[in-house]
């Protein structure tokens, strides 16, 4: 079967590929596109891995059809530090050492990063509530949720 | 592996003529967080999805005059956001922000929930509790199907080949009317409901209920709008002895099944107190109103 043509934008960049109509975003990223910072965990929407933005919303991307983003705007891991150096979120991560084996990071970053553009000065139930489909076994989260905490504070200019 | 052919028409009659058409199963796609697992695990050779999202109004939600028309593919994340609506149906936004995580709600929709079609599909008692209507479009024109006639059975609507939701209106709630949905999960985040129920209710100037409905999630086939419950209400001032009345009016309707997540029994005796809790913070809503 024909591949398909998709023109979007991921991170800002303009970007062309050509995927087959039932492959994933995550598939796209990972396989085509050569941007392996998003993970695969489950690869059924439960475990935030894959997380991305998708014009500006939190979704995952094994969920989204490489197909379907055709003239989107894409967010990925690879998008959030600005070149400048890391964002502050990753910083944050590194100083709570918010992380163990890693997979789930980069997802965690993602959405920690909409969580607070959506909302800067969460309190720590609405961080956990709007983090829940981040799944991480190994932190237990108390370190993940003081990075994001910690970040909030930073951004917001109050620490 | 299923073979996916991916159509996005930009109008319902492209829609409704390539599922009319389909020589191979058609399915409708909008935010695709169950359609997506469900053709992973299908043993179909292929698929036609047919992406509704790019038809105008699928995305969108109007408030007016007349109540609320809903875009069947609005994110549950982008209906949420809505101040708007939140103000008029709290207990259906309530419903679309118990969806899966955030990431699933940034897809998922209301209308796909109720295409969907399961008997624990959160915004469906909260829909039809509200009185929806269901508009679908199909080779014959347009139908509109009450919320609770939608549902068959599990996984089944009453969608024929070449028919797809069109929209979903909601009529603007009489004054002092609010709604409620609440569920039960077994943890506090992320889960399918092991028992789920909407209620509205109107009040008047004493605080007497004068119109109610109530509905009842996976405790049954199909999402059941309950009027034996809506009737103890009715005529009473909501105290303990009318709910008591509605939550065994609501049980002695569900017929659950037991599975890993709760026993029928368990399922039917919650379902009660499920309802009972809900019709007290209708009530509160609506005596604000």
């Amino acid at each position: 079967m024909a591949k398909s043509h998709v023109t979007t934008s991921i991170n800002g960049q303009p970007q062309e590929f050509l995927c087959e109509p039932g492959d994933t975003l995550l598939d796209v990223l990972r396989n085509d596109l050569n941007l392996t910072g998003t993970k695969e965990g489950c690869g059924s929407g439960d475990c935030g891995a894959c997380s991305v933005t998708l014009n500006g919303r939190l979704v995952c991307s094994c969920l989204v059809l490489g197909v379907e983003v055709e003239g989107a705007e894409v967010g990925t891991i690879e998008g959030v530090s600005t070149g400048d150096g890391l964002h502050v979120i990753q910083e944050k991560f590194l100083e709570h050492a918010a992380l163990q084996c890693g997979i789930c990071t980069p997802g965690l970053i993602v959405s920690a990063k909409a969580l607070l553009e959506e909302n800067p000065n969460p309190t720590e139930e609405e961080a956990r509530y709007y983090l829940a489909g981040n799944l991480c076994r190994c932190t237990g989260y108390d370190k993940i949720i003081k990075a994001v905490m910690d970040s909030a504070e930073t951004l917001r200019g109050v620490a | 592996m299923v073979s996916v052919v991916y159509e996005a028409p930009d109008s319902i009659e492209g829609a409704i003529s390539l599922l009319a058409n389909a020589d191979i199963p058609a399915k409708i796609l909008a935010g695709g967080t169950d359609l997506i697992i469900q053709t992973n695990g299908s043993a179909d050779e292929s698929r036609l999805f047919v992406d509704v999202k790019r038809i105008d109004g699928m995305l969108d939600a109007r408030l007016s005059a007349d109540g609320l028309d809903l875009g069947p593919s609005m994110s549950c994340a982008e209906f949420t956001a809505r101040d708007d609506i939140r103000k008029v149906f709290p207990g259906l936004v309530e419903a679309a922000y118990l969806i899966g995580s955030t990431q699933v709600q940034g897809r998922a929709s209301l209308g796909g929930n109720l295409c969907n079609s399961s008997p624990a599909a959160d915004t469906v008692p909260a829909l039809v509790v509200n009185g929806a209507q269901c508009v679908i479009a199909g080779p014959g024109g347009e139908r509109t199907v009450a919320a609770e006639e939608f549902m068959t059975g599990v996984g089944r609507n009453c969608m024929e080949k070449g028919e797809l939701l069109k929209i979903i209106h909601l009529p603007t709630p009489a004054a002092k009317t609010s709604d409620a949905y609440l569920r039960f999960i077994p943890r506090t985040e992320m889960d399918i409901a092991v028992a789920g129920a909407g209620v509205s209710v109107t009040l008047d100037d004493d605080g007497t209920c004068t119109a109610a409905r109530v509905a009842i999630g996976a405790v049954a086939p199909t999402v059941l709008l309950v009027s034996a419950a809506a009737d103890a209400l009715i005529g009473t001032k909501l105290d303990d002895d009318a709910l008591q009345a509605a939550a065994a009016a609501a049980s002695a309707a569900s017929s659950p099944i037991t599975d890993r997540r709760g026993t029928a029994e368990y399922r039917r005796q919650i379902v009660g107190v499920l309802v009972k809790r809900a019709a007290r913070i209708a009530a509160t809503r609506a005596k604000g109103n």
